[in-house]
């Protein structure tokens, strides 16, 4: 089709004089804001790629003429974080954690300190709150498996509960079924008497008998726990793996042992001192 | 078929195209629309009640999001695409589709075919965690057999043109075809754990496959839904306002300054992460300079209409088609905004993202294609208009509002999620942790369901005006019945 150039009375611009289908297109030159707008965009991409870390070659890439890293601007930033708490983390550091308490503008900043460290490291186990949940124990309550003194806490939080470290929390409760320590129905006779314990059983002469031969080196004639063995109390209605009938049973039978990670090399000092600090007084520190 | 293919005096009648694949593709299209705003809304919905995956993995939302995705950009957007490019390829170029009916339809129920085995895999888990590259190789292999067909009957109808120039929208067309390919094929590179296995491993490790995921991923945004559905507004808003194109010259210099730009931008959704510095610059400065190549396209698409605003209202399918490029605009102007190092700091990794994407995905590539698709039905089917105007004004309207309610809920929680995250109380620690910003979140995932809603409402509505259009009666005309074989 020959070209045949028209003009479109509407715009006052010529088409092309092309035409597919029926469309045709005008030959309205760029428009002018377009066009500068356009330019400076690219000057502000060459000025940029100037200051900046930019075009690469074969064994390197130009720096830019600021030195830019941003590497190195994280490091900044975090260094100029750290700088504005050191006064107060320089303290947390050289006082004890029982002197901490005695001390309000430091113990609140612990406590805001320890705060944030939980949200970021322990609530994924433990909760926002601190509550807990199935096999990972509430820390709001006055329950504690492996103690609930400053100390006890922090020794917990820097070695953590059966992993790999030197001082880890170490004890392992058997598996009375799975091994054949027990029968089934021994198992069960024990679950009565451990329900019986919170008062939701009658025990049978066969389960107390059974309890004090095989759990209560640890977790006591009365059923009370200890925390040297990390042994849970039974008798206080709060349980890890829940406290029905069926959930005892397959505690006893298939045996537990969770565990925590040892937060020693992970978190400086300071920090799980705050730490500790701050699950001391979530509810149940002793 | 109208009959102003054959008004061009002195010319010889056009030639009988190919147009059963391309009304297949019309009907798949909105099929696969309403199952992906369907999906969207059920993930919406999974947000803000997390028991609706009723503890099933199959439902999960790790599961259903890619489902969402890839029905909404590769099933509707997709099959779109493929309908609609048939169609103007034919008739801007007079030419009767290469291979004919044959190869239209396997290039159309291949894609079919494809949508369904990937959609199967996400469910069944199956999937290589790429994001909008998710499924397998098995997948993969087969996509590019079909790619490569399309390819062939797309560029063998350009090159056996009548029209001795080829048409703006075409160079899209084909720029989105070309490049989807080298993308699609790159960025899948992987070997089989086993021939007889759905597992692969990919060829890319560490930050080379993270560079290489999102120069892919990115330039899905560019030449899938970017480029491409330009090709469709460059045939279809002209044709629909029955003006000229507004500048025949823009359109080559935003064209070649668009399709040279996305290429690059890739790494900036690598900000601040292990990428090196100079390769974030690039992505960076690529996508400033991408803004107005991108505008371009606007510029063309809404000028287009001087001298024509009076049809906006009388004709509601072609207030769709130039509200999507006034998302358009919106869109491209926000993206190189978020590409910038500082915005992006605050951007990145927030709701801001998925709004973004969403005026893009929902005002731009949704409503392009309601738009397109209510000119083509009339036409295809020979009909005189679509079965209820009134009902495509409803369909606007309420998707219109949807859309507000996304994209505002998601700039509020985006932007109050970034803040969140950076804020330090006055001692010096993060004040928050990560549920506590997913607790203030809530309420403003739930107007994102409400929006999602009323999206889903929008398309169910076209559906079933599409389908009454279908089935009302035909306009009988001389024009219907075309001259015998031109060729």
């Amino acid at each position: 089709m020959p070209t045949k150039i028209e003009k479109d009375t509407l715009s006052g611009q010529n088409t092309t004089g092309h035409e597919w289908d029926g469309v045709k297109e005008l030959n309205t030159p760029l428009p002018t804001w377009w066009i500068y707008t356009f330019y400076a965009t690219v000057v502000f991409a060459i000025v940029y790629c100037a200051l900046y870390p930019s075009w690469p070659w074969l064994n390197g890439h130009a720096k830019g003429m600021l030195g830019y890293w941003s590497r190195a601007e994280l490091t900044q930033e975090l260094d100029a974080q750290a700088k504005a708490r050191s006064g107060f983390v320089d303290r947390i550091r050289a006082t004890s954690l029982a002197d901490i308490a005695k001390e309000p503008e430091l113990f609140n900043f612990a406590m805001a300190g320890g705060r944030s460290a939980f949200q970021t490291n322990c609530m994924q186990c433990h909760g926002a709150g601190g509550a807990g949940s199935r096999g990972f124990p509430n820390l709001v309550d006055d329950d504690w498996i492996w103690g609930g003194s400053l100390e006890q806490i922090r020794a917990t939080i820097e070695h953590g509960i059966r992993n790999t470290d030197d001082k880890s929390r170490q004890s392992m409760m058997p598996r009375f079924g799975v091994d054949g320590l027990l029968t089934g129905t021994q198992v069960a006779a024990v679950t009565d008497y451990v329900l019986s314990l919170s008062g939701k059983a009658k025990a049978t002469p066969e389960g107390t008998q059974l309890f004090q031969e095989q759990c209560a080196a640890c977790h006591g004639p009365d059923g009370k726990g200890n925390q040297e063995l990390g042994a849970p109390s039974l008798a206080d209605g709060i349980w890890l793996y829940g406290g029905d009938r069926d959930a005892i049973y397959r505690s006893i039978f298939y045996a537990r042992n969770g565990s925590m990670p040892a937060w020693a090399g992970r978190l400086d000092e300071a920090t799980i001192k705050m730490l500790t600090i701050y699950v001391h007084a979530l509810g149940g520190g002793r | 078929m109208s009959s102003q293919a054959v008004l061009n005096t002195g010319r010889p009648p056009a030639p009988r195209y190919v147009e059963d694949v391309i009304r297949a593709a019309v009907v798949l299209s909105m099929f696969w629309g309403v199952v992906a705003f369907l999906a969207g809304v059920v993930i919406a919905a999974q947000l803000v009640w997390p028991q609706l995956s009723f503890d099933s993995e199959y439902l999960t939302f790790g599961r259903l999001r890619p489902l969402h995705t890839s029905a909404a950009i590769f099933a509707f957007g997709g099959t779109a695409l493929i309908g609609t490019a048939f169609h103007v390829v034919q008739r801007t170029c007079r030419a009767r589709l290469f291979g004919g009916a044959p190869l239209g339809w396997f290039v159309l129920l291949g894609y079919q075919f494809f949508i369904v085995t990937a959609a199967a895999g996400y469910l069944l888990g199956i999937t290589q965690s790429k994001e909008y590259a998710e499924p397998e190789w098995f997948v993969d292999l087969w996509l590019t057999i079909v790619w490569v067909a399309y390819l062939v009957a797309y560029l063998g109808t350009v090159l056996k043109r009548e029209e001795p120039h080829i048409y703006v929208a075409n160079w899209f067309y084909l720029a989105f075809i070309i490049t989807i390919a080298g993308l699609h094929i790159v960025n899948n590179m992987a070997i089989p754990v086993s021939i007889t296995g759905s597992k692969s491993y990919g060829a890319w490790s560490g930050v080379q496959d993270a560079m290489i995921q999102w120069w892919y991923g990115h330039n899905a945004v560019g030449f899938f839904l970017t480029a491409a559905f330009l090709g469709m507004m460059y045939y279809y808003i002209p044709k629909a306002a029955n003006r000229p194109v507004y500048s025949y010259r823009l359109s080559i210099v935003h064209f070649w300054s668009l399709v040279f730009m996305y290429i690059w931008a890739g790494p900036h959704h690598l900000h601040y992460t292990s990428l090196p510095d100079w390769a974030q610059t690039l992505g960076m400065v690529f996508s400033v300079m991408l803004w107005m190549p991108s505008w371009g396209g606007m510029i063309n698409g809404l000028m287009t209409l001087s001298g024509a605003w009076d049809k906006l209202r009388t004709d509601p399918g072609l207030r769709f088609s130039v509200t999507a490029v006034g998302f358009y605009g919106m869109a491209t102007f926000e993206g190189p905004v978020m590409s910038i190092k500082a915005v992006n700091s605050l951007s990145h990794y927030t709701d801001w993202t998925i709004g973004h994407v969403h005026s893009g995905a929902l005002g731009w590539v949704a409503f392009i294609v309601f738009g397109t698709l209510y000119y083509m039905v009339p036409k295809m089917w020979n009909r005189p208009a679509m079965w209820s105007t009134r009902l495509i004004g409803w369909h606007y309207w309420i998707a219109t509002i949807g859309i507000v309610l996304y994209i505002t809920a998601m700039w509020v929680s985006g932007i109050m999620q970034g803040l969140m995250w950076r804020a330090y109380d006055e001692l010096g620690f993060l004040q928050y942790s990560f549920v506590e910003t997913v607790a203030a979140m809530q309420p403003f995932y739930f107007i994102r369901f409400l929006g999602g809603v009323c999206f889903l409402t929008g398309g169910l509505l076209m559906a079933y005006n599409m389908w009454r259009t279908i089935r009302s009666e035909a306009v009988v005309t001389s024009a219907r019945h075309q001259p015998a074989l031109a060729a």
